[in-house]
């Protein structure tokens, strides 16, 4: 009999967040993602921050929990900017996820380089994207992505065509009561539509509590601890794997390490692994070891964000929705410019944090949102952007590439 | 409970926002178990049915206001007519001996004064009876003065009179740390109130804005940024009109306008010419009833970007009105009101480029609109007079902090 497995998927991202951009820093030559003078703008010290907090304690445990139990594994995705900003700022660090990655115990999932929503306005910029980053993780830790998550984990029906033709295995998505319906995350699906793509779907109370309630002291499960979980994991009666997807700052940086977070960490596979029908895979062992049990119908864009679920937090005002159309309006004089700065420096803009700072629809609630932009206002989010976007406008312009 | 408020204006014979936020602030207290009597310096007719109004000084509004208005404390009028008008000093003086007279003060149970104009006559009545005594602050001296140290017979009057007092209230946090720092007064004994704003009339769109030149040109592509309220120093319209220079560079077609009148008129339109943007840049003068209001409704922006504001009502009137505002970040509205663009005062470039930002981007001005009317929606004047009431017990127990 095959044992029940926990696929724990962690994400890893750092954007190049644009610094004070003024109307008049237009056609000047100021560089957009470099903000010495503001603490949460600048990204250099953002990254110090993490890297302390979270990458490098949270490598070290890892590491640690795989030499410990020859039965735990995790799957990772990193992404382009992330890697980039390691490299400049901190090799050390990209060393220790290297190592962690040498362990044949981590698998590496595809996304795109720069975390976009690329798929939803060019497929044709999407596609270079998810080529870069695929040669990107070839170049650094020498592996080829057979599983693929969207920005945001974003998904519907079409992604997932996409991905069956791309050749890859599995898609990561948000297990969503609407698209779920009767059924239980914790089984592999097939998408309609799709040949042999299989899908499988984040459980998202049991991920949640980790990643978003853990350190709530409100919270009537308060203290999580370890056997407390394994305990819930455990009482699950349906299913072959549990889907536990996260942000890899989960891990010190939205749970800190007061929060007792990393005792947690350290605990939890031991207390699961007890058991002995219970094990660890990585998602494309999941994918691997257990047949898709229905086909899942995906009308509708999904992510895991919010109550809602969907692209609102990044797409659901008119100031985001100008900013990408107009940043995707000049995919075709950026990319026939062949001045790699330029193309770069558009891609970066698209990496979808820079519309999440512009979302209205917590900024009056005074949501904890808030502690994830590095700026006093949406409005503010909305306002640097558009200036970076007038300059990009004024190097074509200069280039003889009128817009 | 029985209240005692000394005041110095109400509507409609305010100067500002002084006289609508003691209006307001009544209006929410009379709706619980308290009777306020509300005691002003002039003598006028009132339509007002939730508290009693009396008058200290038998003069009309009009005769008090040529002396000076709530936010004076530098005027001093001109004696060489034939007419010999007090200054707003004599008139504070008067206030204070007047409400010293009043009779029937026995039966109140707290003294509430607003603003340095009536503190001394707060004091004088806490001596003379022993009830607590609640001062409110809506303005202090270096405020009213930019930030410069102002007039120092007024600093004097603020300083005793909140030594005095049992308790001192602060519209804002920044009130009350210019409290802290310029009088000595410890933290404990300032409770900060926000003022809030009531309903504004609703607005009739069909109606001609009286602005009909400004409507006119807006009709040909022209943006119109409104500053409303006084032309003085506090307001910082020097670098509100550097800023729009700038503005005009990039944007020809913009127009700031300036509603409200004030000592740095002259100074305004001078510098407005020596930068080349006189035919961008309009003064209207004091304004009251529509034209008041439809200079909000005229505006693409509107700017309140002051040195120091105690509170600001403005900028709440311009968000009820359904217009996106750019305030200082040295404002005490700017602690309240989240759906704004806020910029220190002094950082002519930024106040530009977001001044920028609003005329160029019609996404940019929908979501602040959109988001600022629901925050508008869900303000109102309870908060403050539950805040107020609690005081109020205290102070009755005997009780500080």
């Amino acid at each position: 009999m095959t044992k029940r497995a926990i696929v724990l998927y962690l994400h890893a991202h750092q954007p190049f967040r644009i610094g004070h951009f003024s109307t008049f820093d237009i056609g000047e030559n100021k560089n957009y993602f470099d903000e010495p003078n503001d603490m949460r703008a600048n990204n250099r010290a953002v990254l110090d921050k993490v890297i302390q907090k979270s990458y490098i304690p949270t490598n070290r445990k890892l590491l640690e929990l795989i030499q410990q139990h020859p039965e735990f594994k995790i799957s990772l995705s990193i992404t382009g900017t992330l890697i980039e900003q390691l490299e400049k700022w901190s090799p050390l660090t990209l060393e220790s996820f290297k190592e962690l990655v040498a362990t044949d115990k981590v698998e590496i999932v595809g996304e795109t380089y720069h975390h976009s929503l690329a798929f939803f306005y060019s497929l044709a910029e999407f596609n270079n994207q998810v080529q870069m980053h695929r040669d990107k993780i070839w170049e650094v830790f020498g592996k080829k992505p057979t599983v693929f998550r969207n920005t945001e984990l974003s998904y519907n029906n079409d992604l997932a065509v996409w991905a069956d033709r791309a050749g890859y295995k599995a898609v990561l998505a948000e297990g969503w009561d609407p698209i779920l319906q009767w059924r239980s995350p914790n089984y592999v699906y097939r998408p309609v539509g799709t040949q042999t793509l299989k899908l499988l779907l984040k459980n998202y109370k049991l991920s949640d509590d980790i990643a978003f309630r853990f350190g709530d002291q409100n919270w009537e499960s308060w203290p999580l601890t370890a056997d407390k979980y394994a305990h819930w994991l455990n009482a699950i009666d349906n299913g072959t794997n549990i889907n536990l997807f996260m942000d890899y700052e989960t891990f010190g940086e939205h749970q800190w390490k007061e929060s007792g977070i990393f005792d947690f960490l350290s605990h939890f596979p031991g207390e699961w692994l007890k058991n002995e029908n219970n094990t660890f895979m990585t998602a494309s062992e999941a994918v691997d070891s257990y047949d898709a049990v229905d086909t899942i119908d995906t009308p509708y864009t999904t992510t895991w964000a919010d109550t809602e679920r969907d692209l609102s937090a990044w797409l659901g005002n008119p100031m985001q929705q100008q900013a990408i159309e107009a940043l995707y309006g000049l995919s075709e004089k950026i990319l026939s410019s062949n001045d790699w700065a330029l193309i770069e420096d558009w891609r970066k803009l698209q990496t979808s944090d820079h519309f999440y700072y512009m979302c209205t629809k917590w900024f009056n609630d005074g949501d904890i949102h808030a502690y994830f932009s590095p700026y006093d206002s949406p409005y503010i989010a909305f306002m640097n952007f558009m200036n970076t976007w007038h300059d990009l406008r004024y190097r074509l312009t200069e280039k003889g590439l009128d817009t | 409970m029985k209240i005692l408020m000394l005041g110095w204006e109400l509507p409609p014979h305010n100067s500002g926002g002084l006289g609508v936020a003691c209006y307001q602030l009544c209006e929410a207290l009379s709706v619980k178990d308290i009777d306020i009597e509300f005691v002003l310096p002039y003598n006028e007719v009132h339509s007002i049915d939730f508290m009693k109004v009396r008058a200290a000084l038998s003069h009309s509004a009009g005769s008090l206001r040529i002396s000076g208005i709530a936010y004076d404390s530098f005027k001093y009028t001109d004696t060489q007519g034939n007419e010999q008008w007090l200054s707003i000093f004599d008139q504070q003086k008067l206030y204070e001996q007047a409400a010293a007279q009043l009779t029937g003060y026995e039966s109140f149970d707290i003294i509430h004064a607003h603003d340095w104009l009536t503190f001394k006559a707060g004091v004088l009545l806490k001596q003379k009876t022993g009830k607590p005594l609640i001062l409110h602050v809506h303005s202090v001296e270096s405020d009213r003065s930019g930030g410069n140290y102002g007039n120092p017979l007024a600093r004097e009057i603020e300083q005793e009179s909140m030594l005095m007092a049992d308790k001192i209230v602060a519209v804002s946090q920044h009130t009350k740390n210019i409290i802290i720092a310029d009088y000595a007064i410890p933290a404990d004994k300032i409770e900060v109130i926000h003022n809030s704003i009531g309903k504004i009339d609703e607005v009739n769109l069909s109606e001609l804005n009286s602005y009909k030149y400004l409507a006119a040109l807006k009709n040909h592509g022209y943006k119109v940024i409104s500053s409303i309220g006084r032309l003085t120093i506090q307001k910082n319209l020097i670098n509100l009109l550097h800023a729009f220079k700038l503005v005009t560079d990039i944007e020809p077609k913009a127009i700031l306008l300036f509603v409200g009148n004030g000592e740095q008129e002259t100074e305004l339109l001078l510098l407005a010419a020596e930068l080349g943007i006189s035919r961008n840049v309009m003064f209207a003068g004091f304004q009251r009833g529509k034209r008041w209001r439809d200079a909000y409704t005229i505006a693409d922006l509107f700017v309140m970007p002051s040195v120091s504001e105690p509170f600001g009502l403005t900028p709440l009137e311009a968000v009820a009105l359904g217009v996106p505002v750019l305030i200082s970040k040295q404002s005490g509205v700017s602690e309240v009101l989240k759906n704004a663009l806020k910029v220190d005062f002094w950082d002519v470039n930024e106040m530009a480029n977001q001044m920028l930002a609003v005329l160029q981007n019609q996404s940019l001005k929908n979501e602040l609109i959109v988001n600022g009317s629901k925050e508008y929606e869900s303000m109102n004047w309870s908060k403050a007079a539950n805040q107020l009431e609690e005081i109020y017990a205290k102070a009755v127990r005997g009780v500080s902090g």
